[in-house]
């Protein structure tokens, strides 16, 4: 175990400035990625995912490609040693020997946490269990920042399933520490954004909370308007759920009223809360965000690596 | 009144609250000690109005950040020769590994066999701890 050795387990560790530089880093990236096609060579990072992912592994393997350094790993516990009933740590200690970086996605909350007590190698925390997802996070502020061309005070609407989605509690955490202006939660009555995450707002941020029950009611007054999926196993009965549904998916009429630069984000995969007739809107920027990832984890990666 | 006599060697575990010895020493293991030992409910105090006293022969080792869960009242008392050589206040412990599990059952602490659960204190009022691994708070109940 390093001391010295900087990770990314949760962005709450990381300083304003430091958020900010991974972000700037990956927009240079974005914007001439041929720059930085040897950034990582003869570098390997170990992929190791612990339950499936598509999007977030394949955004990883594909950014570390493009730094020009190889990948190791696992897609599936199954298939390694961890069916065997080995620990987190010892895996990382062994791993630490065979890779320069890790990334680690696990069901387990705070495992990443456990693999960064025992790692001489940076460890990226790609998701654990329902708690954190900071390059998720990540992803959404570099996409602000390529549209909005700063991240600071604006007017951020989350809309949908504000209790429950992990990507909107850091998202809100993460944004507030940028002077964020406002935060609009649109969100059934069910699906409001937890009194924990209100209170921790209100003691530590100068930020104004609207709390409203449809977008129509406030969609001219939004810069970024963060969707998220409202999900049926999350309501006591399907009546409810059914009455709900349709109240929380985009359409081209509902975003008619609203401001030009907008943009519409979503961290998908998207299920039917954005209407397909929206994906024409120049304001839709959802797809564009995933590319995001890509870049803004080149950027992470190569930090980490001390390659900038 | 009630005579036990003073220990010549050992630890007085004094001002637990009236009704929380017999808890104590379930929690402590100590019928499975070795060592004589005694438990004293609802004895007089100046402080408390009533108190439980819990005295151990023939041994120092206890966990005083395990005591300072149960009850933060307490004094502990190490004798030797029959004299008092050290008194202990007990305080709540800032910081707890080991001795509380995590409530949250998807934390990584309660299926990983190598970790040890560690947590911080939150508030010594509700005795709530937040988890360093899963940041779940957890509220310590004797």
């Amino acid at each position: 175990m390093r001391k010295d050795v900087k990770h990314l387990i949760s962005l709450q560790d990381y300083s304003i400035d430091e958020i900010t530089e991974i972000v700037k880093l990956g927009k240079m990236i974005y914007d001439s990625p041929e720059d930085y096609s040897e950034k990582c060579k003869g570098k390997i990072l170990a992929s190791l995912f612990y339950e499936p992912s598509t999007r977030t592994k394949f955004s990883f393997e594909s950014a570390m490609l493009r730094l020009g350094g190889n990948i190791i790993g696992f897609s599936d516990a199954n298939t390694s040693s961890v069916s065997k009933g080995e620990s987190v740590a010892d895996t990382i200690r062994v791993m630490s020997y065979y890779a320069d970086i890790a990334v680690m996605r696990h069901p387990k909350e705070g495992a990443p946490k456990l693999a960064s007590l025992y790692s001489s190698i940076p460890i990226i925390n790609a998701g654990d269990g329902g708690h954190l997802h900071p390059t998720q996070t990540l992803t959404d502020l570099l996409t602000i920042y390529n549209y909005k061309g700063t991240l600071k005070n604006h007017t951020i609407a989350l809309c949908g399933d504000l209790k429950y989605g992990r990507t909107v509690h850091s998202l809100i955490k993460t944004m507030a520490r940028f002077s964020t202006k406002r935060f609009i939660l649109i969100s059934p009555e069910e699906l409001i954004l937890p009194d924990s995450v209100k209170r921790f707002l209100k003691d530590n941020y100068d930020v104004e909370l609207t709390e409203v029950r449809y977008i129509e009611e406030v969609i001219d007054e939004i810069d970024i308007l963060y969707m998220t999926r409202i999900q049926k196993e999350r309501f006591f009965n399907e009546e409810d759920y059914l009455k709900l549904r349709d109240s929380y998916i985009l359409t081209k009429d509902k975003i008619r009223p609203a401001k030009q630069d907008m943009i519409i984000m979503h961290p998908l995969p998207r299920v039917n809360e954005i209407a397909y007739e929206v994906d024409d809107d120049p304001r839709a920027v959802y797809f564009d965000q995933a590319q995001f990832g890509m870049y803004v984890r080149m950027s992470l990666i190569s930090k980490l690596l001390g390659g900038e | 009144m009630l005579e036990v006599k003073q220990i010549e060697k050992g630890i007085v575990i004094d001002h637990i609250k009236s009704g929380n010895g017999l808890k104590i020493f379930n929690k402590l293991m100590l019928n499975k000690s070795k060592k004589p030992i005694v438990l004293l409910m609802n004895v007089e105090s100046k402080l408390l109005g009533k108190k439980d006293i819990i005295k151990i022969e023939n041994s120092f080792d206890i966990d005083l950040n395990l005591l300072g869960l149960l009850d933060d009242n307490i004094t502990v008392n190490y004798i030797e020769n029959g004299k008092l050589t050290l008194k202990k206040k007990i305080t709540i412990p800032k910081e707890v590994k080991g001795l509380i599990k995590c409530k949250n059952p998807r934390c990584i602490t309660n299926s990983d066999s190598y970790v040890e659960p560690l947590f911080k204190l939150l508030s010594k009022d509700t005795l709530e701890y937040k988890c360093s691994f899963c940041e779940e708070i957890t509220k310590y109940e004797l």
